[in-house]
């Protein structure tokens, strides 16, 4: 597809990324020279320096035959300009809008008719309803949802004292009193599909398919508290603070957040009324454990410098906090930060970047074409969602009989609301949906590929 | 360095090699001309020998290409290209010495057309057509093919501007195997209807494609000893037409297929490129009056020798070096010139010529008015500094390697006249310069080691000197 994305910032970079990586024809759209040289050297793409709302600088990106349209410059009024221009010069044009000023969060819908708006995204939102669902469930490292929110894969990782510690992974399931599946191990930063003797060890981590539904009983079984969170330190005041502290004090839990700026601080003060927002420095030993770091049940840190965040995480988790989550603006450096205790870490930009990539394959639309990737275990694996049609091979037929390549895993079957996590036994029907697990490098796209 | 990688591109341009030398081995086994066969045999065994060598040496390469692997894989492969090229002409002992060899290859791949054979008509069929098909390979550019036919991502700017010539290289279409697809595309499309219009004129086929080799490349390697002399005034027109066509900035007719006629015809360096072209050919047609029998002879004279040298062709159809000073020494600055930045031909490109010109004259009126904010600007854009800053280290480095290489042929005791010219020629890509080099002529006489730098000088100057710099650069070859 041809495809233009207006900004190349931390968004547009990752999109650029994905996007080229996924075989799409990709023009660049920024004001500045330099990061466009930078996108050209690194990328398949074509550049075009301009300011991406004027129609010269679009028609010259070739939007009158562009099939998508993704503006995601740091300015939310350029990127509305931008697709509604865009849509101006070629009606049949999908857009994509970033915006993330939280006083048009509640006009979203008005917004997408005015300015012909295919989807809107806001990265910080986002952000926070992904920090959201992990307070939810404390002691998992990160969650990827599939099938309509109906299974998901989780990462847990093996802490000293756990009751997995030198466990075979064929008594898991006995442990945790539900059917779950263990589709890959990280140990020693190597991802190892598992047989049914391999023995867990501590620092290992775990990622297991298991139907959202049983994701409590999970955690009761091995041990971890399931104490419902609740008060949680939020370390900056920005915009992903301000949605979160929102979301949470609507569920009852109380939130202190602590930010530097007075101004922004009586603002926060002014939208959040039941919030308690502090003003002063998140690096001060003294503020934290005054406003009771020893007794929170999460701390989150959210400052823009992610430097700080993660000394702020190390020094939380030192202090004994059940719940750690980290942002980092870049993710260039992921695999690295999991080699630190940081607890979770949550990248907004990525967030930002797979919704799109998501809504590419969508309009794709190609029979069989997965419909999520989820990357995981430091990028070392995917994890795949796939609809069966009717042309999908080996329908009906159980698992054990049906060729699948190497290094592939089916980790879930979804039959309609029900979620079945397959043994050898299992088969699927059309109108099912598929999770598969596989190493990277051999992902494939399409579902027929999966079967050797 | 990605050592590794570099290899694998190596091998790559090799392998490409490699595939164009059947044809020769298919024209030697026709005309059953066994000592030629073999050399070509010999070549090919020798690129795929090579080849296997360095893919089996370089397997398991990480990724990591940056613009200091890109430029000196670039320098790297054409010199490798040349060391196989030159085998089957070394061999079947038409040029009985490995240098003279070299030089020959190494002309031709550049597109230069200088010579060191005295005779060419007595070659056999298949070493001529090597000889012209190098323009051809080279003028687009090997690994620009490579880039085209390569399966997978085969994403390598920085090979693509290594190779290209211009300031500020950039793709048609957002892919970069596209991109090259579309450039190999015109190319061949134009070489196709320069055949198809020579054949129009009754020229032999083999003549035909030879000639339209050496065109599209801008080489100018002929097949007779008096390149295009002989041939009909008619195919003498053909050649002058194409040879201009071939200078002409590719992305030009991308734009022309996209019907996008304004901008191609506001193009400054289009417009530089034709204005510098007729009124060199006014200004020489005026100077030979009375040289030739008539204004018809005089102004088809011109207008080809004038083609020839902008486009940094080396063609000739008739002995300049006989005409008055005045336009020879048009014809010298025309040499420097060169043709337009993306297409085939050498020089210094006219765009280039324009942006020194443009920032001198922001820089004299600096002087009047000091606090004066000026951009330089082409086709209603501004040309970033960073640009400006290149085209004129581009000058010092050209002016640096001039005066070197002038000073070392120099040795040879051979004319000032014919060193400046001969030099000028070979690092622009032309071919024959004047006196001794004139096209009558050829570089035979030279030194070994002149032609060492003559043929250093050829590849610099094909390459726009940066990837040829960077292989006697320290930093080059040590690591990060």
């Amino acid at each position: 597809m041809k495809i233009i994305v207006a900004g190349d910032g931390k968004v547009g970079a990752a999109l650029t990324r994905q996007l080229t990586a996924e075989g799409h024809d990709l023009t660049v759209v920024d004001v500045k020279n330099h990061v466009l040289e930078a996108s050209i050297e690194n990328y398949d793409v074509m550049a075009v320096q301009g300011n991406c709302a004027s129609m010269g600088v679009l028609r010259q990106a070739g939007a009158q035959e562009a099939d998508l349209l993704v503006a995601v410059t740091n300015a939310d009024e350029v990127n509305l300009l931008c697709c509604a221009t865009a849509h101006y010069i070629n009606p049949q044009i999908h857009t994509i809008a970033r915006i993330r000023t939280p006083d048009y969060a509640e006009q979203g819908y008005a917004m997408r008719d005015m300015f012909a708006l295919s989807l809107a995204v806001n990265p910080e939102r986002r952000a926070a309803t992904e920090i959201e669902r992990l307070l939810k469930y404390p002691g998992f490292l990160k969650r990827d949802t599939f099938a309509k929110g109906r299974a998901e894969i989780v990462e847990l990782r093996v802490d000293p004292g756990s009751k997995l510690t030198n466990i075979p992974l064929r008594e898991l399931n006995d442990i945790v009193k539900c059917r779950v599946l263990v589709c890959a191990v990280l140990r020693n930063g190597k991802a190892v599909a598992p047989a049914g003797n391999f023995v867990l060890r501590e620092g290992d981590r775990l990622f297991v398919t298991a139907p959202t539904d049983d994701l409590a009983t999970l955690l009761k079984n091995l041990g971890i508290i399931t104490r419902r969170v609740g008060r949680v330190i939020v370390c900056g005041g920005g915009r992903i603070s301000y949605y979160l502290a929102h979301r949470l004090l609507k569920s009852g839990i109380r939130v202190q957040i602590i930010e530097q700026d007075r101004e922004r601080c009586v603002s926060l003060a002014s939208l959040l009324p039941d919030a308690s927002v502090i003003c002063g420095d998140a690096r001060d030993q003294v503020l934290l454990d005054s406003e009771g770091i020893d007794t929170c049940d999460a701390l989150v840190t959210l400052t823009g410098l992610d430097e700080l965040n993660i000394l702020l995480s190390i020094y939380a988790q030192d202090r004994g906090v059940p719940q750690v989550i980290t942002k980092v603006g870049r993710s260039e450096t992921l695999s690295f930060h999991d080699r630190l205790p940081l607890g979770s870490v949550v990248c907004p930009k990525d967030l930002c970047s797979s919704v799109i990539v998501r809504y590419v394959r969508a309009m794709q639309n190609q029979t069989g074409a997965a419909v999520a990737v989820h990357s995981i275990a430091d990028g070392q694996l995917e994890a795949l969602e796939f609809h069966v049609d009717e042309t999908t091979m080996h329908c009906g037929e159980p698992l054990r009989a049906i060729p699948l390549r190497e290094n592939v895993l089916v980790a879930c079957i979804s039959h309609g609301t029900k979620i079945e996590i397959p043994n050898g036994d299992s088969s699927f029907e059309k109108g099912d949906a598929l999770i598969v697990v596989t190493t990277e490098e051999a992902a494939p796209r399409q579902l027929n590929d999966i079967f050797a | 360095m990605n050592y590794k990688m570099m290899g694998r591109f190596v091998a790559q341009m090799l392998a490409v090699e490699a595939v164009f030398l059947l044809p020769p081995i298919l024209i030697a086994a026709i005309e059953g001309d066994v000592p030629t066969l073999y050399a070509f045999l010999f070549g090919l065994v020798v690129a795929l020998v090579l080849m296997g060598m360095l893919f089996v040496l370089c397997k398991g390469a990480k990724s990591g290409f940056y613009a200091k692997e890109g430029f000196t894989c670039v320098g790297v492969g054409w010199v490798v290209l040349s060391l196989v090229g030159c085998l089957p002409f070394w061999i079947s002992g038409q040029i009985p010495r490995f240098i003279d060899a070299f030089f020959e290859i190494v002309s031709g791949f550049t597109t230069t057309g200088a010579s060191i054979l005295p005779e060419v008509e007595s070659l056999p069929h298949a070493i001529l057509y090597w000889r012209s098909f190098s323009h051809w390979l080279g003028g687009m550019g090997v690994l620009v093919f490579l880039l085209a036919i390569m399966p997978g991502s085969g994403f390598m700017l920085h090979l693509m501007r290594a190779e290209s010539p211009g300031p500020n290289v950039g793709k048609l279409v957002p892919k970069m195997r596209q991109t090259a697809g579309i450039l190999y595309l015109m190319y061949i499309l134009l070489t196709v209807l320069d055949i198809l219009f020579l054949l129009l004129g009754r020229m032999p086929l083999f003549d035909a494609v030879c000639t339209a080799f050496g065109t599209a490349g801008t080489g100018g390697f002929g097949i007779h000893n008096d390149s295009i002399a002989g041939y009909s005034p008619y195919l003498q027109n053909v050649c002058t037409v194409f040879m201009l066509l071939f200078g002409v900035n590719f992305s030009c007719y991308y734009l022309l297929l996209l019907r996008q006629f304004r901008s191609v015809f506001r193009d400054e360096e289009l417009r530089l490129y034709f204005g510098v072209y007729f009124v060199s050919v006014g200004l020489i047609v005026w100077n030979l009056r009375g040289f030739y029998a008539t204004l018809g002879e005089t102004v088809r004279h011109a207008a080809f020798q004038v083609a020839t040298i902008l486009t940094t062709t080396g063609y000739a159809t008739t002995d300049f070096d006989l005409w008055p000073s005045f336009s020879k020494a048009i014809l010298l600055f025309l040499m420097i010139v060169g043709a337009c930045a993306g297409s085939t031909g050498g020089g210094i490109k006219c765009v280039r010529v324009m942006l020194l010109f443009k920032s001198l004259r922001r820089n004299v009126r600096k002087v009047m008015r000091p606090k004066q904010v000026q951009v330089v600007r082409t086709n209603g854009q501004t040309v970033a500094e960073e640009i400006l800053d290149n085209t004129n280290a581009y000058l010092v480095a050209y002016v640096a390697i001039l005066i070197v290489s002038f000073i070392l042929i120099s040795r040879d005791g051979l004319s000032t006249g014919t060193n400046v010219s001969a030099v000028l020629a070979c690092f622009n890509n032309i071919g024959p310069g004047l006196e001794q080099v004139g096209p009558t002529c050829n570089y035979a006489m030279y030194s070994d080691i002149s032609k060492l730098v003559l043929i250093i000088d050829m590849l610099a100057g094909r390459l726009e000197i940066f990837p040829i710099l960077a292989l006697f650069s320290r930093t080059t070859w040590t690591r990060r």
